[in-house]
């Protein structure tokens, strides 16, 4: 299907079924019930999750197939965020044109970035990517926002006021980003019993446009090249004489993986009409190195995996507190729970960060592959035990899944 | 020509601490080819050691004065610190007063330790890995240490105030020659400094005139050759993680009074001190240092408000305009060696 | 028609001269072997007919065009393909993509967006692709990783990939270095086999005296930085010089 061969046409069909369904999957416990804190399914954090498995997708193009470890993109992010915010503060709330700008402008902003960074490889390329995420971070916080010339509003961040021009707004489009009229914060609230699931029209639109660029991820990863970035991971010299120039083909992958955050970021405006130069802070491009080397370098579904894991323990962990450990932990003898909810008490709420580094540290360590090799390694693990048979393949794991 | 002095001395104290920072930065990398994320840390590591003291000497018991009513008429409670108690009020005070630089005695064993355990727990097991990972593993320990001392400190900055005698300023200019006025400095920038430059030549003497750091530096410039004459280069290298940890948290320990530690201090010194070893020149001790010195002094002249009003910003973004600039104009840096780092 | 020329190429690092006014050319459709001692300037030599190095002087042409000054990428798509001294194959690619990449390259150039197609739709490549294998004899092997592959095994695939370009001059940097006494052998047969099947030119740089003899129609002897002689086989066997050349280097 698709040009797709069997196995990554049903990868395809999992990840559709996976965000069309989030509604319902996301929701699995009853309103008012002890566990509906658990329930992800809200508009806000399903759009992050999907936009930052854009975000991740895009970035694992670059790191997962080429090696190159960008600790820069958030830059792309923010620029993409910004252009939107222009889109609608110039043309219109609707949400295409806003999408396209951030797209191309942060294609074109990655291309004149990686042209510098690229002449340089290894630690120094991600220094360089380093510097000029921080750079952007500094013009867009207070060098392009002053009197004279405003681009990003520094502190306050960019947003839509109701003297700028909007000149194809029309009368009748609602006062917030739409698409063709269809509000992104538009939501359908479904009852069901006790359980009850939101339709949201902007969560719809990111779901599509993962879909989209989920589809195209396959098809980079498929083509010869996307076998040319592996090679430039592989074995440079070896590429260099056979006749191959790395150099572009590394810039693409940069570019390529620049336009992905560009339109994550765009994505993020859309959603929410408001640009802010924290989003292009380091620790930012920090987080989708993260999110990438948590689900799986260089698999297809695992930066999907790692931004959706991520951003749902952020939302969870930080919203347990020491009243629910105290609930949970109520069948222990008052002591001992005193004992096990201080022993936790670190690593949620506020310490949710400490989880995550701590998480981050063990995956390098012990689980390169990410969740994904966890996954694979367990399987393999069910299967010998089933067929109780030594000769049972294991070892390397494939190298995109 | 006043105001050129005073803009060079305002970039000293930045720069000593870029040029700290970096200094450890490079002797980890040099000689165990890692390329530490976590330093940052180890710099926020040190002021909290600080902080730590400072709260330590603090520590008080209470008695009631029956000399002394409050507003409701009992007996007002006094605290008075142990230090205080024991050594009597003068000398305790002296030794509360005093609490950040003896901080450094505090700091040395416990930075040594956090080094040596960080090395042999996890930095040893990086050594053959892809930089890529080391880069990875040691970012995420820097996220757990900031976290870690986010959670026993809170996430406001604590104040670390110089001893009495060591704070105000002193007029510089009229020492040599300025008109009064002209150059106000704060004395605790120039003990900074000076410590900074006493620091930076005990570790350029230590591994010029000792045996062990001939050793080390044979090793950054070669290190299979070293281990093929039978020396145990590795726990040598073990001990100099120690020592670079040891100089970023002394760096920290000292910098506290000039700006309130925070938790996220050393994710904010971290990025900049890479930029400085890059310029100055990856592997390159010299050129961490030379690299440190002149970046903080660059900053500190495009923080004047000719700059400013010039070009606004342009102190926030002068540092990495010049690393790229460098960078692509000499890869090496400013002092750098071939071939290092470029796979 | 000599294919290659090197004149009086010339390379110095620092004080020490690697190469000094080296002149010589190989002829079309031969096996032309470089040997000399350890530190006659076989390597540095071999750098500077790939683009690796820029000679300080000389010229050297193939095909009757200048190579200097050209990247690596640009020399390989004139028709060079060099194997290294330890295997370069693309190790975390499997035995079939590692085959796939240099007839890309070969049909597309040194660079194409082709982000959209998919291999397997490539038919004419993988048809190419597979063929190779079969010659190598790793039909077998395809979907294992290269860097599984044991040493003799990567030395043939990487042989086989250089192959896959057709390329005029085969350039082979001590290809046995290293190798068991089997393995040795086999290289030879198969450069033997493939000199046998295809138009193709050979230069070897050995030290190995047994895969010299064995190949080679043409010898060049470097010692010290230049050309000390040049003849077939049977003469170079004999020549004083030589001998003096190579004992001195044992002495």
């Amino acid at each position: 299907m698709l040009g797709l061969n069997k196995k990554d046409t049903s990868l395809l069909i999992i990840v559709a079924l996976l965000t069309l369904l989030a509604p319902f999957i996301l929701n699995p416990f009853p309103e008012g019930s002890a566990m509906a804190q658990f329930n992800a399914g809200y508009p806000d954090l399903m759009q992050r999750f999907v936009i930052f498995g854009i975000f991740a997708i895009g970035f694992n193009i670059l790191f997962g197939l080429t090696g190159y470890l960008s600790f820069g993109h958030a830059a792309f992010l923010g620029v993409g965020s910004y252009s939107a915010v222009w889109m609608f503060k110039l043309l219109s709330y609707n949400v295409i044109p806003a999408i396209a700008l951030s797209v191309v402008v942060a294609g074109l902003f990655s291309l004149l970035i990686g042209f510098v960074s690229l002449r340089r490889s290894g630690i120094y390329f991600s220094i360089l990517t380093l510097a000029f995420a921080q750079m952007s971070f500094a013009l867009a916080y207070s060098v392009l926002s002053n009197p004279k010339f405003n681009l990003t509003n520094g502190e306050t961040g960019l947003q839509v006021y109701a003297d700028d021009p909007q000149i194809l707004q029309g009368a009748n489009a609602p006062d917030l980003p739409h698409l063709f009229g269809l509000p992104m914060r538009a939501t359908y609230t479904m009852d069901l019993g006790a359980w009850s699931f939101d339709f949201n029209a902007g969560y719809y639109l990111c779901a599509v446009i993962l879909m989209v660029v989920f589809y195209l991820a396959i098809r980079i990863f498929r083509s010869p090249f996307g076998m040319m970035l592996r090679a430039v991971k592989s074995n440079q010299q070896r590429m260099n004489y056979t006749g191959l120039n790395s150099k572009p083909y590394t810039l693409a992958a940069f570019v390529i993986s620049g336009m992905y955050a560009g339109l994550a970021g765009g994505l993020m405006a859309a959603m929410d009409p408001l640009a802010g130069a924290e989003r292009m802070q380091w620790t930012a491009s920090g987080e989708v190195v993260l999110m990438t080397i948590l689900g799986g370098t260089g698999t297809l579904i695992g930066p999907v995996l790692g931004a959706g894991f991520i951003k749902y323990f952020e939302n969870i962990f930080s919203k347990i507190n020491d009243n629910v450990l105290h609930s949970w932990f109520a069948f222990l003898p008052d002591g001992l729970e005193d004992a096990v909810v201080f022993l936790i008490h670190p690593f949620i709420g506020k310490g949710w960060h400490l989880t995550l580094g701590i998480l981050f540290m063990l995956v390098v360590i012990y689980l390169p592959g990410g969740l994904v090799e966890g996954g694979q390694r367990l399987l393999n693990w069910f299967k010998r035990k089933k067929t109780k048979s030594d000769d049972a393949p294991s070892g390397k794991t494939e190298p995109a899944e | 020509m006043d105001a050129i002095l005073l803009q060079i001395l305002n970039g000293l104290d930045k720069g000593s601490a870029y040029a700290l920072i970096a200094l450890g930065l490079t002797l980890i990398f040099g000689t165990l080819g890692v390329v530490n994320f976590a330093h940052g840390a180890l710099f926020m590591i040190g002021a909290f050691c600080a902080v730590t003291l400072q709260k330590l000497l603090n520590l008080s018991f209470e008695t009631l004065d029956e000399t002394q009513k409050d507003f409701l008429g009992n007996p007002l409670k006094v605290e008075t610190p142990y230090v205080e108690a024991w050594f009597g009020p003068e000398v305790g005070a002296t030794i509360i007063d005093w609490s950040v630089p003896l901080a450094i005695l505090f700091a040395i064993p416990i930075m040594l330790l956090v080094g040596y355990v960080m090395e042999r727990g996890l930095i040893k097991h990086f050594y053959k890995r892809p930089h890529a990972d080391q880069i990875l593993v040691t970012f995420g320990l820097a996220i757990v240490l900031q976290e870690i001392v986010k959670y026993f400190f809170g996430a406001n900055p604590i104040q670390t105030p110089p001893p009495d005698a060591l704070s105000g300023s002193v007029d510089l200019g009229v020492m040599v020659g300025f008109d009064p006025n002209a150059i106000i400095y704060p004395i605790w920038r120039l003990v900074y400094f000076g410590f900074a430059v006493g620091i930076i030549g005990a570790v350029f003497s230590f591994l010029q005139f000792t045996t062990f750091g001939m050793v080390v530096r044979a090793g950054m410039a070669d290190r299979e050759t070293v281990g093929l004459l039978g020396i145990n280069i590795d726990r040598r290298f073990t001990i100099m993680f120690g020592i670079a940890a040891a100089v970023a948290g002394l760096a920290g320990v000292m910098y506290g009074p000039l700006n309130p530690p925070n938790y996220h201090m050393g994710m904010d010194f971290l990025v900049l001190s890479f930029v400085v070893v890059v310029v100055g020149g990856m592997g390159s001790l010299p050129g961490a240092v030379l690299a440190g010195f002149l970046l903080g002094i660059l900053e500190s002249f495009a923080s004047t408000t000719w700059a400013t009003t010039t070009i606004p910003g342009i102190n926030q973004i002068i540092i990495y305009l010049v690393a790229i600039v460098v960078l692509l104009t000499r890869p090496r840096g400013l002092m750098g060696r071939k071939g290092v780092m470029e796979e | 028609m000599a294919i290659l020329r090197v004149k009086d190429v010339s390379k110095r690092f620092g004080g020490l001269k690697a190469l000094s006014d080296v002149t010589l050319s190989v002829e079309e459709n031969s096996v032309h072997a470089i040997i000399g001692p350890n530190g006659a300037g076989k390597s540095t030599l071999l750098n500077c007919l790939v683009g690796k190095l820029m000679p300080d002087t000389g010229s050297v042409l193939f095909d009757n065009n200048s190579v200097l000054g050209l990247e690596p990428f640009q020399i390989n798509q004139m028709g060079i393909s060099r194997v290294f001294q330890t295997p370069e194959i693309f190790g975390e690619l499997t035995v079939m993509e590692n085959m796939l990449i240099p007839i890309f390259a070969m049909r597309d150039g040194a660079f194409r967006m082709h982000a959209y197609e998919t291999i397997a739709n490539e038919k004419a490549v993988v048809e190419q692709a597979e063929a190779m294998l079969e010659e190598m004899n790793m039909a077998d092997k395809r979907e294992m990783h290269a860097a599984s592959l044991s040493r003799g095994d990567k030395r043939r695939l990487e042989i086989g990939m250089c192959l896959s370009q057709n390329p005029r001059l085969l350039l082979l940097d001590e290809p046995t270095a290293g190798m068991a006494r089997a393995d040795t052998n086999n290289t030879i047969d198969l450069l033997k086999q493939i000199k046998e099947e295809r138009d193709i030119t050979i230069a070897i740089i050995e030290h190995d005296m047994h895969v010299v003899f064995s190949l080679a129609e043409r010898i060049t002897v470097l010692a010290q930085g230049t050309p000390l002689v040049e003849d077939i086989p049977e003469n170079i066997r004999g020549n004083p010089k030589v001998r003096e050349a190579y004992l001195g280097e044992a002495a």
